[in-house]
């Protein structure tokens, strides 16, 4: 199977010296030959408009994760400390052809991030959706409300803590239909 | 919302209600916030374009409400639409009417379960959800799979292409009143789902392409049925150029409707044929080749004016290179396994669970358990016919994804709606969310 990303695990095989690497001052690992850098939360926004203007045009993906129950190790670089949420943005070079992803940690007390509104109008969905799951927010988002969840309900159902709940199911002795 | 009830709780959550106010109740940030951002209007340009659209238009606006169970809405899709008489001035999508939480779900499933779930996400191209989550697994688990599988993942994913296209052909034509298009549209389809069918035993859902490979070997006389499909599809193309490409009241309908520039397309992170749609030839399959598209040959179909009609033009022109595309792989369809031979991935063959008390444990083990995969995180895509398709996978280790998110090519393109219709015609607001083609099983997930 070739790689998704060849450009990207070629980059890969050249950085095995112990130097850190980094993206506009965020260190940068790597996962499977894919390239990840770890800004923190004030640095995102810098960061994304940096990489924007060197041809980062567009942002493909925000995601969230809650790594409330996660017990293996996360494979973050020194001095980022772990925290409970990470928002994963994922970037895309049209003409480097490659990706590059931003995990940033996000403090269970203060669940707040800026928004990439401004440099990607096109996270305003997936800013909502992040924050409809998780209830991270997105400050500076000019419309930050829930967005596949009902306007009224209680609750970020993607966070690990949160009950799926379940709906009593009661099997009768029906008669068989054959 | 209405019932002080409900108020009260949206209130309670601290969060916004999801419904547009009208202008006069929002002002010109609001704007601001569709518009300007968009096409990098400096603050005052936009204030003023606010202000100035606001006052012509306070008295008159009206918001309706279209959908969510709007038949042109393609699903629960709700669209909150101002009004000043005939013309939109702005939309705003309200999405999750679909929502079933597949992503919370996708958590509890092992990794061979979970094709059975991401395949509900993008009904009308399920195959592609499936292979996206086991590119994903397979890049977690670092295993090689089969050539054959390779080619056999190809060759299903352009025939469900053909039928996604297909299926768009149907509906758009529903939608602007082209009645007959849609059943030839539908016709056509169908023998692209029996081709399916015949091949993975479903029409859709298929849940065949698994980790490591795919479910089962082609069966016989899959070349023959394929060929039938590919040699009776070039005609109803033609039929569909006359019926509709050359038609005045087809392009009348079409062109210069819903027009997006590249710039707007790649700020709102369109992908698919709506970002081919404006000239900018991007396509996954050419740019940054996944399974063996390097190898075959075919040509990446681009728009000029990026509206209604060229993402017609390129969906039916999409069909006609998917057909080439497969034409090659049965040229080269290559002979071997079909999945990958790893004991502790792949299942053992039914035969030999009889024989073998290992196969037997295996057997048991997979099903039960599932196959624990290495910890890590990984981000893979594929095109989609609706563009590009991924998938993060976050893994701590065990036999279930921690973490399984899926970005979801509709869900994003979505977000051009509001800039496709602003200006535009209530009549043409049909026309433009046919040709985003969103899915909403995959907005919503």
């Amino acid at each position: 199977m070739p790689e998704p990303e060849a450009p990207d695990a070629d980059e890969g095989a050249t950085t095995s010296e112990p130097e850190p690497e980094l993206l506009h001052g965020a260190p940068v690992t790597r996962s499977r030959g894919q390239r990840v850098a770890h800004p923190t939360r004030e640095q995102l926004v810098d960061v994304v408009r940096a990489l924007r203007d060197e041809g980062w045009l567009m942002c493909l993906d925000v995601a969230g994760v809650d790594y409330l129950t996660y017990a293996a190790p996360r494979h973050l670089p020194e001095g980022v400390e772990p925290e409970r949420f990470e928002v994963v943005v994922t970037l895309i070079s049209h003409t480097d052809r490659a990706r590059v992803r931003l995990r940033v940690q996000v403090p269970e007390t203060d669940p707040v991030v800026p928004t990439l509104f401004e440099v990607h109008p096109g996270t305003e969905a997936m800013e909502r959706e992040v924050f409809d799951m998780y209830g991270i927010r997105f400050q500076g988002h000019p419309d930050l409300s829930r967005i596949l969840m009902p306007e009224d309900w209680h609750g970020h159902p993607l966070r690990k803590d949160d009950d799926v709940g379940r709906i009593p199911v009661q099997f009768k002795a029906a008669p068989s239909s054959r | 919302m209405t019932t002080a009830n409900a108020t009260d709780a949206i209130a309670r959550t601290s969060e916004g209600a999801q419904e547009m106010h009208a202008r006069a109740v929002d002002g010109g940030v609001e704007v601001l916030r569709e518009m300007g951002s968009v096409l990098r209007l400096s603050e005052a340009e936009a204030a003023a374009l606010g202000a100035d659209r606001g006052e012509e238009t306070e008295a008159e606006t009206t918001i309706i409400n279209m959908g969510p169970q709007h038949p042109s809405t393609h699903g629960v899709l709700r669209l909150m639409l101002e009004l000043d008489g005939e013309t939109v001035l702005r939309t705003k999508p309200i999405i999750g009417y679909l929502h079933t939480g597949m992503e919370k779900t996708g958590e509890e499933l092992t990794y061979l379960q979970g094709p059975t779930n991401v395949t509900r996400m993008d009904y009308a191209a399920p195959l592609f959800n499936e292979l996206v989550f086991c590119l994903a697994t397979e890049k977690l688990l670092d295993v090689e799979i089969p050539e054959r599988a390779t080619w056999i993942r190809m060759f299903l994913c352009e025939i469900n292409r053909i039928s996604s296209h297909l299926l768009f052909m149907a509906t758009n034509g529903m939608d602007l009143g082209a009645v007959s298009m849609m059943l030839y549209g539908w016709r056509e389809r169908e023998e692209t789902l029996r081709l399916l069918q015949m091949i993975t035993g479903l029409r859709m859902n298929h849940n065949f392409i698994r980790p490591g490979g795919v479910a089962a070997d082609l069966p016989d006389g899959w070349r023959e049925a394929t060929l039938r499909v590919l040699d009776a599809l070039p005609d109803r193309l033609h039929e569909y150029d006359v019926l509709l490409t050359n038609q005045p009241i087809w392009r009348e309908r079409l062109q210069g409707v819903g027009e997006i520039t590249t710039e707007e397309a790649i700020a709102l992170g369109a992908t698919g044929p709506i970002l081919r749609s404006t000239g900018y030839s991007w396509d996954l399959r050419r740019e940054m080749p996944y399974l063996h598209y390097d190898e075959v040959e075919f040509d990446v179909i681009v728009g000029s004016y990026g509206d209604c009609f060229d993402r017609y033009a390129i969906r039916l022109n999409e069909i006609r290179e998917s057909m080439r595309i497969v034409h090659q792989i049965l040229d080269r369809m290559p002979r071997g396994d079909y999945r990958v031979q790893d004991k502790k991935v792949t299942p053992p063959p039914r035969a030999r669970i009889d024989e073998s008390m290992e196969a037997l444990i295996h057997h048991f083990k997979i099903f039960t358990e599932g196959f624990k995969v290495p910890e890590g995180e990984v981000y893979v895509a594929v095109e989609s016919p609706r563009g590009e398709l991924g998938c993060y996978l976050v893994s701590d280790g065990s036999s279930k994804p921690y973490r399984m998110h899926i970005r979801g090519p509709s869900f994003v393109n979505l977000q051009t709606l509001p800039h496709m219709m602003r200006g535009g015609l209530i009549a043409d607001a049909v026309a433009v969310i046919s040709s985003v083609d969103p899915i909403m099983g995959e907005v919503d997930r």
